[in-house]
């Protein structure tokens, strides 16, 4: 019971610290964070990118034009994104996850979870 | 323009004339167009007497709720065009919006919009969704208010005047790194619409994207369109219209015309210049000249139509 209960609150912790993560996040994308990409000249970059299980991986429009995120399974889909705006998804299985931009199809990118 | 000018025309296998500038005006004659004298643009009666009424009104790419550099107020813009509209002479009772109302398809984008449209002093309006009024993920927002003609489809039909107008969607179905999509489904409706039509229907045909390809980078075509131009190719005169790329690109190709028409918000790149099919900004005293609407006339009823291109300023 005493274990089941601190396991419990330590996920509950863990989920407090992403959260605070995210929050924190800097608004302008830095290539160096590795659940980062940026959205610029109609391109993902980086793209591939490879994240770890678990990570809640952000993308953020740096064009005056809107873009969004969508993956061809269905499994996620933002809205449209305007300039500097973002949106967050969070990979818990490992795999990889194909996404384009619905507004311009031919911008295309992979994220491949381990 | 003559009978006999009008049969040798219909003649010419292929034609490509291109690139109205503000207010040059084509004669679309049994399918080839004739530039002929600016009229209407000018408000001439006896030149706009000459080309007849108006059939209808093209609207475009209106992107309400963009507010960038390029053009900050894309309402007023809206305003101006909408005071064209009702300032034409013989305005005409039909209007065409072929998409991207919105910019991030937000109802209260969806919702300004309409308020705008309520003063355009036309009796009909219809409709057809860019990709920027489908970024929502049921496509709700744009349904609610414009879906009630195609039963939330998206694809319809109707006539106006003795002429068969289809509009159609062909920005739901992307696949990732390629074009726009009619889809099957789509394609197999205007098979059965056309089933028994006279070839000598004048018809009309209206998309947001393009329904030819105009450059394949940038997405500016629809994969499957030749299904659907297949099709159209029995009828003596086939108008294709479309918006999308915010500038003036037309082909004429048989009987066929294609035309894609100037948003009212901002200019876009010509194809291939910058890294993509992005605002383009230009400077203010020059904006007002790259907007504008299309204004499609029965040059001669029922086979001919006019089209028109008006800018801002």
């Amino acid at each position: 019971m005493n274990i089941r209960r601190t396991q419990m609150v330590l996920t509950a912790v863990g989920m407090v610290i992403l959260g605070t993560m995210e929050v924190y996040a800097p608004s302008v994308a830095d290539t160096t964070d590795s659940t980062k990409i940026t959205v610029k000249d109609f391109m993902f970059n980086p793209t591939p990118l490879t994240v770890k299980a678990g990570s809640t991986v952000t993308w953020t429009n740096m064009d005056d034009e809107p873009h969004t995120v969508v993956s061809d399974t269905g499994l996620f889909k933002s809205g449209g994104m305007d300039t500097n705006e973002s949106f967050s998804f969070k990979f818990d299985k490992p795999g990889t996850y194909h996404f384009t931009c619905s507004i311009h199809p031919r911008m295309v990118g992979t994220i491949v979870v381990q | 323009m003559s009978d006999d000018h009008s049969l040798l025309s219909r003649r010419n296998a292929l034609k490509c004339l291109a690139y109205g500038g503000a207010g040059t005006l084509f004669a679309l004659s049994g399918g080839v167009f004739t530039p002929i004298d600016l009229a209407m643009a000018a408000g001439d009666k006896m030149g706009a007497a000459k080309l007849g009424k108006p059939l209808f009104v093209q609207i475009s790419d209106t992107h309400i709720g963009f507010n960038k550099e390029a053009n900050p107020d894309v309402a007023g813009t809206l305003a101006q065009t909408i005071d064209i509209v009702n300032g034409m002479y013989d305005r005409p009772s039909l209007i065409i919006h072929t998409g991207d109302i919105t910019h991030l398809s937000k109802a209260a984008e969806f919702d300004l919009a309409q308020q705008l449209f309520t003063r355009l002093r036309t009796t009909e309006m219809h409709t057809v969704p860019g990709e920027h009024d489908t970024t929502d993920a049921t496509v709700t927002e744009y349904f609610n208010r414009f879906g009630k003609a195609s039963i939330n489809k998206g694809y319809y039909s109707f006539d106006h005047a003795g002429v068969h107008f289809i509009g159609l969607i062909n920005v739901l179905q992307f696949k990732p790194g390629g074009l726009g999509t009619l889809g099957e489904e789509q394609l197999a409706w205007v098979a059965d619409d056309l089933k028994g039509r006279s070839a000598s229907t004048p018809i009309v045909v209206f998309a947001h994207m393009p329904l030819w390809t105009i450059y394949e980078p940038w997405g500016w075509g629809t994969g499957d369109a030749d299904q659907l131009l297949n099709q159209l190719r029995r009828f003596g005169s086939v108008t294709v219209l479309n918006g999308h790329i915010h500038q003036i690109v037309q082909k004429v190709e048989g009987n066929m015309t294609f035309h894609t028409a100037r948003s009212t918000s901002y200019p876009q790149p010509v194809a291939g210049v910058g890294s993509g099919p992005g605002p383009l900004k230009v400077p203010a005293d020059q904006l007002a000249a790259m907007l504008g609407i299309t204004s499609v006339s029965v040059v001669k009823h029922p086979s001919a139509l006019a089209l028109t291109d008006t800018a801002l300023a």
